[in-house]
């Protein structure tokens, strides 16, 4: 698409159709003494200064290429192929605004297409969403579009007290002044049994993450009956790289599906931008916010790529449209359709299995240790929880001074947790890293 | 434009008419004209009880989605569940196939409320 500048001459020609001397004039709806404010700013750097100032600082930050890395709970050191962020960054992608304009927006398009196939496939459902702004989001999104499914009347959203913490925040935020409730997490203990016992006329769905945060599978076999037969959907949040090895929440008979694509070719990047997955059925497809890429064809028979679905669009139908931050991750899902595509289904189930086994082995060798219990009751993918044998803060801050990040200390959210660390292993991880990590533990016992 | 002589109209374009006890509502010609392409109706569950001006649907085209307003409150007993797969009846046959619920009216009274044809009319031509 061309760049179409706005020169004097334009702005000329356009203030005269309005009838306006000065682009200021515009302006003068805003108190003058906000137009311009003096901002208490340093002096400007030059370009040279700034990069200095901007490398001092990154310095200062602890990163996954200077410690060792055993830390996950959402955000995931996977390795990234150097293809990705080659292509990712190329400016016809980098550049590029949302595709309105299919005739303007063909590669956009197609590549969003492609993620959404891959997903798709991956997941084992019918339809996937251009994405969302995280993983926390398109859950809290999944909620609201179950209780919009049951046009109001089930105002109550169950959720496993084993999703992931943040998330359950994030879906309460974004609930905040809807009569809408979210309740079944109130206590830890409540396992799938307790939950299958909350649900009634009233609830819209039941939210499950399996992997959870504690990395356990959870036993989703067979749940999904139970869920519709009180007439609610059934929602699970997966982790995609483990979908390269176990059955995809499909076979689980899941109504919509969510998941953090972080873990697809994006680095961690210091928390975000992330990337939210959404998938769902055919048979809900109009109730499914953000958008959809679809593949059609043009006067010519030519195989082209719009926006389909988009008269339920923000930009349509702005105050009934069901979410108002669909952000469209579209460079992050580019990313994660480049990964798929370069990995290949054995390279993701060579990426899952690497998680897998590396995570099991260091599970047993903490387990071996004196005052150390790998805790986990049920099968694990690549995260498991470690009692210690005293505050697992106090360990892992030993452990921060021979730079080794041993995992997510779990009283950080669950004060009555005081002793357990949430440890996580993937494919970036080698045996020798592993050993380190083990023998520091040990001597910090 | 096409008119039905039998029904009664609403500025915001639907139609209503008396069978028996019932009302039957659906959108008029010059609403599905200006809508083009219908692609999909969301209709209301049967057994919904509605006042009157409450949203009972919606009506998805190729190039807009518009919120369905009953013309009368009552409680749906019918839908036209055939919309679900040819949603194009609306287009080729507003008054007739292109029908959307049945209400069972509460306050039968509104009837003498609602737009005559000559009345919409001129709404509809404002409208153009």
């Amino acid at each position: 698409m061309t760049y179409v500048a706005n020169t004097t001459a334009d702005q000329q020609a356009m203030l005269e159709a309005i009838g306006v001397e000065a682009v200021e004039t515009l302006f003068n709806v805003v108190p003058e003494a906000a137009r311009f404010p003096r901002l208490n700013l340093p002096r400007p750097l030059s370009e040279m200064e700034a990069l200095a100032e901007l490398a001092r600082m990154a310095e200062a930050n602890v990163d996954a290429h200077h410690y060792l890395w055993f830390l996950g709970a959402g955000a995931y050191n996977h390795f990234v192929p150097s293809v990705v962020p080659q292509l990712q960054m190329r400016s016809e992608f980098y550049t590029a605004y949302t595709p309105y304009q299919p005739e303007a927006s063909q590669g956009t398009l197609q590549a969003i297409f492609e993620y959404q196939s891959m997903l798709a496939e991956l997941t084992g459902m019918a339809v996937v969403n251009a994405s969302h702004y995280d993983g926390a989001t398109a859950l809290a999104e999944a909620a609201i579009m179950s209780v919009n499914a049951a046009r109001g009347n089930r105002p109550k959203i169950l959720v496993s007290p084993n999703v992931h913490p943040q998330y359950r925040e994030v879906m309460r935020t974004y609930l905040q002044g809807t009569p809408f409730t979210v309740t079944g997490d109130e206590n830890p203990a409540h396992d799938l049994d307790a939950l299958k016992e909350m649900l009634d006329e009233k609830t819209a769905c039941l939210i499950v993450q399996s992997p959870n945060f504690f990395g356990e599978l959870e036993a989703v076999d067979r749940l999904a009956e139970a869920v519709h037969a009180a007439g609610a959907l059934f929602i699970m949040h997966i982790d995609p790289i483990s979908l390269g090895l176990f059955k995809p929440p499909s076979h689980y008979g899941a109504d919509i599906v969510t998941g953090e694509g972080q873990s697809l070719g994006n680095n961690l990047n210091f928390g975000g931008p992330y990337l939210g997955i959404f998938a769902t059925t055919q048979k809900l497809i109009r109730k499914m916010p953000g958008r959809v890429v679809g593949q059609t064809t043009d006067t010519n028979g030519r195989r082209g790529y719009v926006l389909t679905l988009s008269t339920r669009e923000q930009h349509i139908r702005r105050e009934k449209a069901t979410s108002n931050i669909c952000t469209n991750q579209g460079l992050v899902a580019l990313g994660a359709a480049i990964y798929l595509a370069a990995m290949g289904k054995q390279g993701l189930r060579r990426v899952a299995e690497l998680c897998y086994h590396k995570a099991h082995y260091t599970a047993a060798e903490i387990d071996k240790l004196n005052g150390y219990a790998v805790i986990n009751q049920r099968p694990f993918f690549k995260e498991f929880v470690v009692r210690c044998p005293k505050p697992a803060l106090k360990i892992a801050q030993q452990l921060n001074q021979q730079k080794i990040l041993p995992g997510y200390v779990l009283s950080r959210r669950f004060p009555d947790r005081p002793h357990d660390l949430l440890v996580c292993v993937t494919e970036m991880n080698s045996k020798a890293q592993i050993d380190r990590l083990v023998t520091a533990l040990s001597e910090a016992a | 434009m096409k008119l039905d002589a039998k029904a009664k109209y609403q500025d915001t374009h639907e139609w209503a008419r008396r069978e028996g006890d019932l009302i039957v509502v659906g959108i008029t010609d010059f609403a599905q004209e200006s809508l083009s392409d219908v692609v999909f109706v969301e209709l209301p569950e049967v057994g919904a009880v509605l006042e009157k001006g409450e949203i009972f649907g919606v009506v998805e085209s190729v190039k807009a989605a518009s919120d369905l307003y009953i013309p009368m409150s009552g409680e749906i007993v019918e839908t036209n569940v055939t919309l679900e797969d040819e949603p194009e009846l609306v287009n080729s046959d507003p008054f007739g196939e292109g029908w959307m619920i049945k209400l069972q009216p509460s306050d039968p009274k509104q009837w003498d409320d609602l737009l005559s044809g000559d009345e919409y009319e001129q709404v509809a031509q404002a409208e153009e």
